[in-house]
């Protein structure tokens, strides 16, 4: 068994975040992770749906939501989705350099994501007096949302040590399962935020 | 450490494979987009709500094939037993939803 | 090199050496203990139950005192008892079967030991201030109106200990998907690997469930949500859902993980292989993807409607056909077996009979129509404490019997195993037979006290009888095991000669890397067929190369220390502000090991060739 984590060009494995026994336990885990994960997420939007009409006399959904902010909400998201994919693909041609460019491009759209979120709940609270404590709705809503949005954040940190972490070390066998785990997560906190624009903005626009 | 080499030293097939990938990819990126913005047009034309719901739920679903299937590879070799898992995820999901919208009595 | 750190002398090298360590079976050891401290202790709340209802109006403990020890009874039995014991059992002794040398995230394991330690002793930590008292549990709207800060501890404990169990979960299906030794495909695998695999399934899909409730009990009793308030349209329900999604799941996670244990038991001491494995395995998942669409028979009477009630009762009938193929292949492999009689088998013979008592009730309970009759009655106790103590606890005692000479190199007492036996059966019978006509009469259960003269007098005076039986019986097992510690007898490697699977191929107990060459499995039961072949020892997979073994850490405890500061602090805020500091500090420690967790290269250590060939096997 070799000691020595580090890329040999000539000799690239197909998958370099697989090419190590670590790596391949670390992408079983991650998987097995998200499992769960969808289910903690069916779980809340189990609880949105049985409380999206308890408004107790505050806005209702149709009142509240606006589709612009969601559609660039979403678009930023589904990009990131797809830059996080150009890193992937840098990695396994053994390029850290671009891997970390799009790996940056990743964590700005996401902070974008981020911004727009928190512009968002801002404006319900101030326009609206729609909070976390008006109403089984507002709980609910704040709960499934602010979830998804604690992912994000968790997700940026993630990607952010890493990239920090690494910059002068360059890609070798034993982070770049590190950077490939992350890749599926933030894929993962993308199609939770797929069911989240559909069930909980779009279905409450539709009368 | 010697992993600081330009990609011109891998495996030509390899890349070139890799290359084939990605514009698959790039092609269900694409996919994904006309799917949102449909979803989002279906909303705003008013589309009556016995057909835009079960129509969006497709859209959505269809969309979450392809970031599972292509953008995390689920399709590929080596993903049987996560591909189990999160079938098994969505039997519980699909469970728990059903029970939150039909059977929460109050 | 931390390997060597076993045999420094000194209580400090030894503490810090059980703080760090990442090995499996010493995390198992930790697990048994920690499990073993609190199965105590929820057996003193028993006690302590039994008591105050050994006769009518009694007033040995006061009414609000009585509400808080049943509910600390039931948490405590079901979240800090028996899953951790079992969770000890499967990270000794699944690896060991499996042929591999560690799990595959021993940190991840040893961060959700401590986890579920200490959201146990935070728990417990709310005697010395009111403990939750609304029942295991926890209803809401009950649990929202209780005063004091007992139901946060209930929230804030079992947050901890559950997202540890998740680690464990996920931990544990990893390790078995990718860590078997060579030859071992999934259907050479052990039963007990077997139910620990699916029995982590059901952890991974069931635990967010109670995740999520907790999360929305702790916002609506901490931060005025109103998941649960009617009167901004809030929907109790909800919890009792939520609860039931992951509740009904943890029955199956604590009994499967014990069907594991004799389907392991009885063909060792039958000296037969085990009637209809693959019927076995099938049985197991097809009791797993049932097991999740059941959660609703705990709540027949709230009124879900006759199709929902229906549909949950069918669903629950049929769990019957699988758990019965069981039974029919335990017998099976019973049948014409050359038996021997020793405690692990006693043990494992009367878990027959008793669980099929619970499991006929429960089929009983099933019928959601007789259910209105039976539901909250001392009926249901009866039923679920022959399934969890007649299937749970006996299937633990049995795996304790059977594995201890493997986990510590000494063989139990005999004779002391053989009257904690007797005792502990008929005690349990004795307590818990004559509840059902108990509840059949209309005891109610969770009530304080029962009236003179409505003929439950005698019945719960036998009841109470019973559980000082089964005391007695813990006892002397706790006897039997410091007697053990200390002037047992020895066991070889494979402990009672006709062992079957692999953890029996190497030395009891086993050195700290396991296995020093991986074996080769060449079919079900594989140290049988070596046996069969007149082979001494298993074929090894791979020549004596040197070993890769993971770093001991600190890390896990200090986070859990953190996430448990964290914890009270989120409890006391909603009194006084500056408790926020706690939840600040408590967090800004846990994330900072994460961050070093995350940032300081481990690659872990390597055993050398030398040193393998130095030890001998």
């Amino acid at each position: 068994m070799s000691h020595d984590h580090s890329i040999d060009p000539k000799n690239m494995p197909k998958d370099p975040s697989k090419a190590t026994t670590e790596g391949k336990y670390k992408f079983m885990g991650l998987w097995i992770f998200l499992g769960g994960e969808t289910v903690l997420f069916a779980c809340l939007f189990g609880t949105y749906l049985a409380l999206k009409d308890s408004a107790a006399g505050g806005p209702t959904t149709q009142e509240l939501y606006g589709m612009g902010l969601v559609f660039l909400m979403t678009i930023l998201l589904l990009t990131s989705s797809l830059t996080s994919v150009y890193a992937i693909y840098h990695m396994k041609n053994n390029d850290f350099k671009k891997m970390q460019l799009w790996m940056g491009i990743t964590a700005l759209l996401g902070i974008g994501f981020l911004a727009c979120e928190i512009y968002e709940f801002a404006h319900y609270i101030h326009e609206f007096g729609f909070t976390f404590r008006s109403s089984a709705f507002g709980s609910a809503f704040y709960t499934l949302v602010g979830f998804h949005g604690g992912h994000v954040v968790f997700g940026l940190s993630w990607i952010i040590a890493l990239m920090v972490r690494n910059s002068k070390r360059g890609l070798n066998l034993y982070n770049a399962p590190k950077y490939n785990t992350f890749a599926l997560y933030w894929h993962f906190i993308d199609v939770v935020w797929v069911f989240i624009f559909t069930v909980v903005y779009l279905m409450g626009m539709v009368s | 450490m010697p992993d600081k080499m330009s990609t011109r030293k891998i495996n030509s097939y390899q890349k070139q494979k890799n290359k084939q990938e990605m514009q698959k990819m790039v092609v269900s990126f694409a996919l994904m987009i006309f799917f949102t913005i449909v979803a989002f047009a279906l909303v705003i034309l008013e589309v009556p709500s016995t057909y835009v719901i079960p129509l969006l739920l497709i859209l959505a679903f269809v969309q979450v094939g392809f970031q599972f299937f292509y953008f995390m590879h689920l399709k590929d070799k080596g993903h049987e037993v996560p591909s189990q898992i999160i079938y098994g995820g969505v039997f519980v999901t699909f469970l728990v939803a059903l029970t939150f919208t039909a059977i929460t009595w109050w | 090199m931390s390997m060597t750190s076993a045999q420094k002398s000194g209580f400090g090298a030894t503490l810090w050496d059980w703080l760090t360590t990442v090995d499996h079976k010493k995390i198992g050891i930790l697990y048994l203990a920690g499990g073993g401290f609190f199965f105590l202790l929820g057996g003193l709340e028993a006690v302590i139950i039994r008591i105050q209802l050994i006769s009518p109006e009694n007033n040995f403990i006061s009414a609000g005192l009585y509400n808080e020890m049943i509910t600390m009874h039931g948490t405590t039995m079901i979240f800090l008892a028996a899953m951790p014991i079992l969770l000890g059992l499967m990270n000794f002794i699944m690896p060991l079967q499996i042929g591999a040398r560690d799990v595959a995230f021993p940190f991840l394991n040893s961060l959700g030991f401590w986890l579920f330690l200490f959201g146990g002793l935070l728990l417990n930590l709310s005697w010395f201030t009111g403990a939750p008292d609304a029942g295991w549990t926890n209803y809401a709207p009950l649990s929202i109106q209780s005063p004091g800060h007992g139901i946060d501890f209930y929230v804030m404990g079992l947050q901890l200990s559950g997202a540890g169990t998740l680690m464990g979960g996920i931990n544990f299906i990893v390790t078995i998907v990718l860590m078997r030794a060579p030859g071992m495909t999934y259907m050479r695998m052990p039963l007990f690997t077997w139910t620990t695999f699916v029995a982590s399934i059901l952890i991974l899909f069931a635990f967010p469930a109670l995740t999520v409730g907790l999360f929305l009990m702790m916002f609506d009793r901490m931060f005025g949500s109103a998941f649960f308030d009617a009167a901004l349209g809030g929907n109790a329900v909800i919890w009792q859902h939520l609860f039931w999604i992951f509740g009904h799941p943890e029955v199956y996670i604590l009994i499967l993980p014990v069907f594991g244990v004799f389907s392991e038991v009885f063909p060792t001491f039958a000296k037969k292989r085990l009637f209809g494995y693959t019927a076995m395995v099938f049985a197991t998942f097809l009791i797993a993807f049932l097991g999740f669409m059941v959660w609703a028979h705990h709540m027949f009477t709230v009124g879900l409607g006759p199709v929902a009630n229906s549909i949950f009762a069918v669903a629950t009938m049929a769990i019957a056909v699988p758990t019965g193929i069981k039974i029919f292949n335990w017998l099976f492999t019973l049948w014409g077996g050359s038996i021997k009689i020793n405690s692990a088998m006693l043990w494992s013979l009367a878990f027959i009979p008793s669980f099929t008592i619970g499991g006929m009730t429960g089929v009983m309970l099933a019928s959601a129509v007789a259910d209105y009759q039976y539901h909250d009655t001392y009926f249901v106790i009866g039923h679920f404490h022959y399934v969890i103590v007649g299937g749970t606890v006996f299937g633990i005692l049995a795996g304790l019997h059977y594995w201890w000479p493997k986990m510590f190199g000494r063989y139990l007492n005999e004779v002391l195993g053989q009257i904690s036996f007797w005792t502990f059966f008929i005690g349990f019978h004795l307590t818990f037979f004559i509840q059902h006509f108990l509840g059949l009469m209309g005891m109610p259960r969770r009530y304080w006290v029962f009236l003179e003269n409505q003929g439950l007098d005698t019945g719960n005076l036998i009841s109470s009888i019973g559980a000082f039986f089964m005391s007695f019986g813990v006892i002397v097992f706790l006897i039997n095991i410091i007697y053990t510690t200390i002037k047992g007898k020895k066991a070889p490697g494979d402990a009672w000669g006709s062992g079957r699977t692999l953890e029996w191929t190497i030395s009891s107990p086993p050195v700290h890397y396991n296995f020093k060459q991986l074996p080769l499995v060449r079919g079900l039961d594989p140290l049988w067929i070596e046996k069969m072949e007149g082979n001494e020892k298993m074929t090894p997979a791979e020549p004596v190369d040197e070993i890769h073994m993971p770093n001991g850490s600190i890390l896990p405890f200090i986070m859990t220390i953190g996430f448990t500061i964290a914890s009270y602090g989120f409890i006391y805020q909603t009194g006084n502000k500056y408790w926020l500091i706690a939840v600040f500090a408590g967090m800004a420690i846990a994330l900072i090991c994460m961050l070093i967790r995350s940032l300081k290269d481990d690659h872990g250590h390597h055993i050398s060739k030398e040193e393998l060939e130095r030890v001998g096997d």
